[in-house]
């Protein structure tokens, strides 16, 4: 998925950026377990942001992993 | 295929606060995609490079793009209001009306793009009819893209004022500058790239909506009870109620959803609107090119979950009623436009509503970039390199493009502006915009499939099915009584006679092009070669395996369109 053998693929971009949304939502989520915000949304009892956080996570360090620029360097 | 009308009319309250952590996740978005553009300023030196990202994506990417360039997010928006008015009805845009001419495009017309080697579907009429076709369309395609993508820009300020309290001025300067840098230095391949991670995140930051969403409702059939509970109509059925033009929300009759949207209307915005077929030129062979749609289809039968669902969930589970425009100005109530929001702000907090307003301003991003990128190459290969410079070296052209990207920003946020004065600006310009979408698919695919139609014949089909377009649109416009004409019912409402006009102008375009390629002498076929089914050697996909071949994939997502609209019925 990436551009000839010169470019850093589009996908280890977006592995960076969900990584780092990952560790912000989930911070945010854990942050909200022991502050509870004023006005709590709707199933906030599911703590959707920790998970949707963690999935981020897992699927920035895949990617990250999968199209890093070395790992293509060594092939 | 926008959805805006009735965005202008939004009361000026604000719906949502952020966080710090939310400012934080918008503010890396920007910070990301500028930085993809200053990465990738190397890469573009030559025209191919700049203007079709060198023919070096892969069907993926290309295919990602196809569809991210469309799902703007007055897309996502529009159709999530549109889905709390019209009820599921609304799937039919993404469904009937963009499955089967993304496919078509896919294996039928992917071929002659190609293997013409046009830059843009201007330059194909150019090879196929000659000098005056190419002009018509890639003046008013130029014209069109600049204007919509002001009227977009304005429209996305204009809910981020209301949704988050944001400045107009600083809304439209900062993103749509965004956009300029980016397409600027990186040309179609930063405008792709930046496509591809705006895609992502478009699903990263909506998908909570229908999850949580069902969560709450109790799953598909517990939200179609409870629809059934509040509202007296049908809003849950695709095709049950499309008998007469009086028996469902949108007032149209099934053979509008077919004839008109499912063939016209979809098919000319998708297999000739440069917009999207710019990302699919770029591919880099034949197969990928093919495959490319194929994979969009694909995915664009998904967007439903993100976009129509909330509008539906919206229907079964917020404690208030959304109304018209003009009665939510008045009752100081919530709109239909702003259903989205409202479920956003219903399921996310911290961080997670960060992530879901960068998912609409990406769409945003990739909508605009989507029309730069495309109003530069047009202008570029089609206007100026055709009329005003034709020997030019292929830096010139580049520079020109890199100008004209950031003059298209300009132009479009001065459209921007001009709405924010005239408003009614923008019911004249969408309409105008339908105008010539779908003669141009009379045109393009008589030109592609018939290798009788000549350079006189496309060019006054192509000029008489857009003339026929306005004038039967200020016909309705100037005496109303005429829709039951246009649109074979009186009871037929503004989307149906979007529908029935857009197939009336195919056929006066396909029936004078026809008329005057017969009185008018036959092009050799040798000049075909390449351009026209039956002239054209398609190449060989070779011996690869099931999986690899187009068709294959075409098939099983044609299969997975039928299963939905029966499940649906």
């Amino acid at each position: 998925m990436s551009h000839g053998n010169k470019v850093i693929s589009i996908w280890f971009f977006i592995g960076a950026l969900l990584l780092i949304y990952g560790i912000l939502i989930t911070g945010a989520g854990i942050h909200g377990l022991a502050h509870p915000p004023t006005t709590e949304v709707v199933l906030s009892n599911l703590h959707a942001a920790i998970w949707w956080g963690a999935l981020l996570i897992v699927l920035g360090a895949v990617y990250l992993y999968l199209y890093a620029p070395s790992r293509k360097n060594r092939s | 295929m926008h959805v805006i009308p009735g965005l202008f009319l939004l009361p000026s309250s604000r719906l949502i606060s952020l966080e710090g952590v939310d400012i934080a996740i918008i503010a890396i978005y920007f910070a990301a995609v500028l930085l993809i553009g200053f990465y990738l300023k190397g890469q573009s030196r030559t025209g191919d490079d700049f203007f079709l990202a060198g023919r070096e994506m892969t069907a993926w990417i290309a295919g990602l793009s196809f569809l991210s360039a469309n799902l703007g997010s007055l897309e996502l928006m529009g159709w999530a209001a549109a889905s709390y008015q019209y009820g599921i009805l609304a799937t039919h845009w993404y469904w009937i009306g963009a499955i089967p001419a993304m496919l078509f495009l896919g294996l039928v017309m992917m071929p002659f793009y190609y293997i013409s080697k046009t830059h843009s579907v201007p330059g194909y009429l150019q090879l196929r009819f000659g000098e005056p076709s190419r002009a018509l369309s890639a003046v008013s395609f130029a014209f069109m893209t600049v204007l919509m993508s002001g009227i977009n820009m304005y429209s996305m300020a204009l809910v981020m004022k209301v949704v988050l309290g944001w400045d107009i001025n600083f809304s439209i300067w900062v993103s749509s500058l965004t956009v300029a840098v980016y397409v600027a230095l990186g040309g179609l391949r930063s405008a792709i790239f930046n496509e591809v991670l705006q895609f992502v995140l478009i699903w990263l930051g909506s998908l909570l909506i229908p999850i949580l969403g069902l969560i709450e409702a109790g799953g598909w059939q517990g939200l179609q009870q409870r629809i059934a509970h509040n509202f007296n109509q049908d809003y849950t059925h695709l095709w049950r109620t499309l008998g007469s033009f009086s028996a469902n929300p949108m007032g149209i009759h099934w053979t509008g959803i077919v004839l008109g949207l499912g063939w016209v209307i979809s098919f000319g915005y998708w297999t000739t609107d440069f917009l999207v077929v710019q990302r699919v030129l770029a591919a880099r062979d034949l197969r990928s090119a093919k495959m490319a749609p194929v994979i969009g289809a694909g995915f664009k039968m998904l967007v439903p979950f993100i976009v129509i669902l909330p509008g539906l969930l919206g229907l079964g589970v917020l404690p208030m009623k959304l109304v018209g425009e003009g009665a939510a100005v008045a009752s100081g109530g919530h709109s239909y436009n702003e259903v989205l929001p409202l479920m956003l702000a219903r399921y996310c907090g911290p961080g997670l509503l960060g992530l879901g307003i960068t998912a609409l301003i990406a769409g945003f991003m990739s909508g605009m970039a989507g029309n730069v990128s495309a109003f530069a190459t047009v202008w570029t290969y089609d206007i100026y390199r055709a009329f005003m410079n034709r020997k030019a070296t292929d830096a010139h052209y580049v520079g020109m493009g890199r100008w004209c990207t950031i003059i298209g920003v300009l132009i479009s946020i001065g459209t921007a502006y001009l709405v924010m004065q005239f408003q009614s600006i923008m019911d004249y310009v969408q309409a105008l915009f339908s105008f010539f979408i779908a003669p141009l698919f009379g045109t393009v695919l008589l030109g592609m499939l018939w290798k009788r139609a000549t350079p006189a014949g496309g060019f006054w089909g192509l000029l008489a099915g857009t003339l026929s377009s306005i004038g039967m649109w200020a016909w309705v416009k100037a005496d109303p009584s005429a829709l039951r004409i246009i649109a074979l019912s009186p009871d037929a409402r503004d989307m149906a006679e979007n529908m029935y006009r857009g197939l009336w102008s195919w056929i006066i375009c396909v029936a004078v092009t026809y008329a005057v390629s017969m009185m008018t002498a036959p092009l050799p076929e040798k000049s075909l070669a390449g351009l026209v089914y039956g002239c054209t050697e398609i190449p060989s996909e070779g011996a690869i395996p099931l999986h690899h071949r187009p068709a294959f994939w075409a098939a099983i997502v044609i299969v997975v369109f039928f299963a939905l609209n029966l499940y649906f019925w």
